[in-house]
């Protein structure tokens, strides 16, 4: 792949008002088609097999066939049926997920300003703390939470899975959000503050606003990373009442050991991505920035 | 620790004296209570919890009172009735982190390389890419259990006739499979940023003098993405490493698949042993930390400098 092909060199001479060499370029574009078509197969092809699953019933699933012959919403209606919780599971991953994204985002813009704007003596430590809870193996601190929650009569509430993900999302946050506040220019705050605005107005004023597509991204990432959680949710959420989605899939068991309630399952897990997916369709620009400032998961 | 230091260096250091130490103070306080609140949260999920459960680890399980024992706990499970499937589980989740990410890392470049020359589809590409990143790994999970089937789709593709989940190897592939592909678009996206901050005109130099396509990959393009590349390889560590959600779900830890996150919940929560199960999570914590330590020293990764410096240059203008 040394030469580009024509299209990038006509895009690229726009832009750089370069020109670049053009040898072999209808073999080098079949093969860069080639392999964009291979990457998208890669990420896609598992979904398409999800979705496809989802629409058969219970008779045609183990055919494999890519495409279902008779597509039936069986599956759906199956997660929505009387016998399985699955609304309920919608509903908590909102509420989890929605107060540890409000919360984490309030507590991580009020850090991050503080080490982005502010001179503190103890501000390598605060730092290293961040980075090294972000390291924590998430099982070492399970049983401990566990032991706490229970004593507090906690365990199948909200706040053991909320809090618990707050903590989580809180290096992220804090990390990608002081990237961003890095980034910004400060000029305004100052400026603000020689017409007269207190340190606060001037956040509120002037900060804040511009602050605003970086608490953004942030939000969607920690939201999406506490709808995935499922971990803590397995051991805390013990009903329906409070177990998410996550939890929610992974034990739609059959009726017996070996009933596989595949189809059932695969629907489900469409339904709790769609969400996701609108999220990164919309979002994508955002995600990509977000991702790459905090480097994080 | 040189990943923090780089961070507040920049800062200027500030004499003490008359008002500038007025504004030094008042910002210390004001940044005292814009911290604290974030603090609090971290002590009570990550501090006590890391505090108690070591404390517990000298400690011995039982019903009643629980004696106090020392180190019994840790040398049980370093080589006495626990050895060996600690280190089983530390074999396997080694194994397995070696493996997924060599291929996470292999599959990413060479999918960030392909995206970075791509100017058709790239609005297509870049979705796509995000799908796998966004799906919870718990269904991730059922998904690719449903995949490894004996009558599912990959025994139907490749005609084998493999009970996926039944054996150590072919249970190995099924969770690495399922790991690479979910998290080989994470590491192309972060080498995609890096990519894109290296000017074109740095090819065309080297193109003029001769170079071949490779001696540009080798020479240019792997010095350039290091930085970027070495801190999306930390991340994949760290997580892979505490992998949990893939073998609960596909196999619950069976014919060795048991990771130490996996082993720590179940001698701990399942089986009621906080005393041995405490022991288990310290001694996952400490290898986890090494490892990461000794790869940030020795490949001289910066990871903070890299948060805070690069911002993707828009490349693409669809």
């Amino acid at each position: 792949m040394t030469t580009r092909t024509p299209d990038t060199a006509v895009k690229g001479a726009g832009r750089r008002g370069k020109k670049s060499v053009h040898r072999g370029s209808h073999l080098s574009m079949l093969g860069q088609n080639a392999a964009l078509a291979a990457i998208i197969v890669f990420c896609l092809a598992p979904f398409y097999w999800m979705v496809v699953s989802s629409l058969k019933s219970p008779d045609e699933i183990f055919d494999n066939s890519l495409v279902p012959a008779e597509p039936t919403l069986l599956n759906y209606e199956a997660v929505f049926g009387a016998e399985n919780t699955f609304v309920y599971a919608l509903r908590n991953s909102f509420v989890i997920a929605g107060s540890v994204t409000i919360i984490a985002l309030l507590f991580g813009v009020l850090a991050a300003y503080a080490i982005a704007r502010l001179q503190f003596r103890f501000k390598t430590t605060v730092l290293a703390l961040f980075l090294a809870t972000s390291m924590f193996p998430g099982a070492a601190i399970l049983t401990p939470l566990f032991q706490l929650f229970a004593r507090l009569g906690w365990i199948d509430t909200y706040q053991a899975m909320i809090i618990p993900d707050i903590s989580f999302s809180l290096p992220l946050g804090v990390w990608i959000l002081t990237s961003f506040f890095r980034a910004m220019p400060w000029e305004l705050e100052a400026a603000a503050r020689v017409d007269g605005c207190s340190r606060g107005q001037a956040f509120r004023k002037i900060i804040l606003p511009l602050a605003v597509p970086g608490v953004f991204t942030t939000a969607i990432l920690v939201f999406i990373s506490a709808w995935n959680e499922f971990m803590i949710a397995n051991s805390m959420s013990q009903t329906p009442d409070a177990q998410p989605v996550t939890v929610a899939i992974a034990q739609f068991t059959g009726v017996s050991q070996y009933d596989k309630p595949y189809g059932t399952q695969m629907a489900a897990g469409v339904i709790v991505t769609i969400p996701l997916i609108i999220l990164v369709l919309i979002f994508q620009r955002r995600i990509i920035s977000g991702l790459t400032a905090g480097g994080l998961k | 620790m040189s990943l923090i230091t780089s961070l507040t260096k920049r800062q200027p250091t500030t004499t003490s004296s008359g008002p500038v130490r007025d504004i030094r103070e008042k910002d210390g306080r004001l940044a005292f209570w814009l911290v604290v609140p974030s603090l609090i949260v971290l002590t009570i999920v990550i501090a006590f919890p890391v505090v108690w459960s070591f404390v517990r680890s000298l400690y011995g399980d039982g019903i009643g009172a629980t004696p106090f024992v020392g180190g019994d706990n840790y040398a049980n499970a370093l080589w006495g009735n626990g050895s060996a499937e600690f280190w089983d589980a530390a074999r396997f989740t080694y194994f397995f982190t070696a493996v997924s990410v060599v291929l996470e890392v292999l599959i990413g470049v060479g999918m960030a390389l392909v995206a970075n020359r791509a100017f058709r589809g790239r609005g297509l590409l870049r979705a796509s890419v995000l799908v796998p990143w966004a799906i919870p790994t718990a269904v991730a999970a059922v998904l690719w259990k449903w995949a490894f089937d004996p009558n599912g789709i990959v025994n139907a593709v490749t005609g084998w006739d493999l009970i996926w989940t039944g054996a150590e190897g072919p249970s190995t592939v099924a969770i690495i499979v399922a790991d690479v592909w979910k998290t080989a678009p994470f590491v192309a996206l972060l080498v995609l940023a890096g990519l894109q901050i290296i000017p074109e005109d740095v090819y065309e130099a080297a193109r003029l003098d001769g170079a071949t396509a490779w001696q540009q990959f080798v020479r240019i393009t792997l010095p350039l993405v290091r930085p970027a590349l070495l801190v999306a390889i930390l991340f994949r560590l760290l997580d892979a490493l505490r992998m949990y959600d893939l073998p609960a779900i596909m196999t619950g830890g069976a014919n060795g698949t048991t990771t130490l996150s996996v082993l720590v919940v179940q001698s701990s929560l399942s089986q009621l042993k906080p005393g041995y199960g405490g022991a288990l999570a310290t001694l996952t914590f400490l290898l986890i930390f090494i490892t990461a330590f000794l790869f940030v020293r020795m490949l001289n990764v910066n990871a903070v400098e890299q948060a805070g410096v690069r911002t993707p240059r828009k490349k693409d203008s669809e």
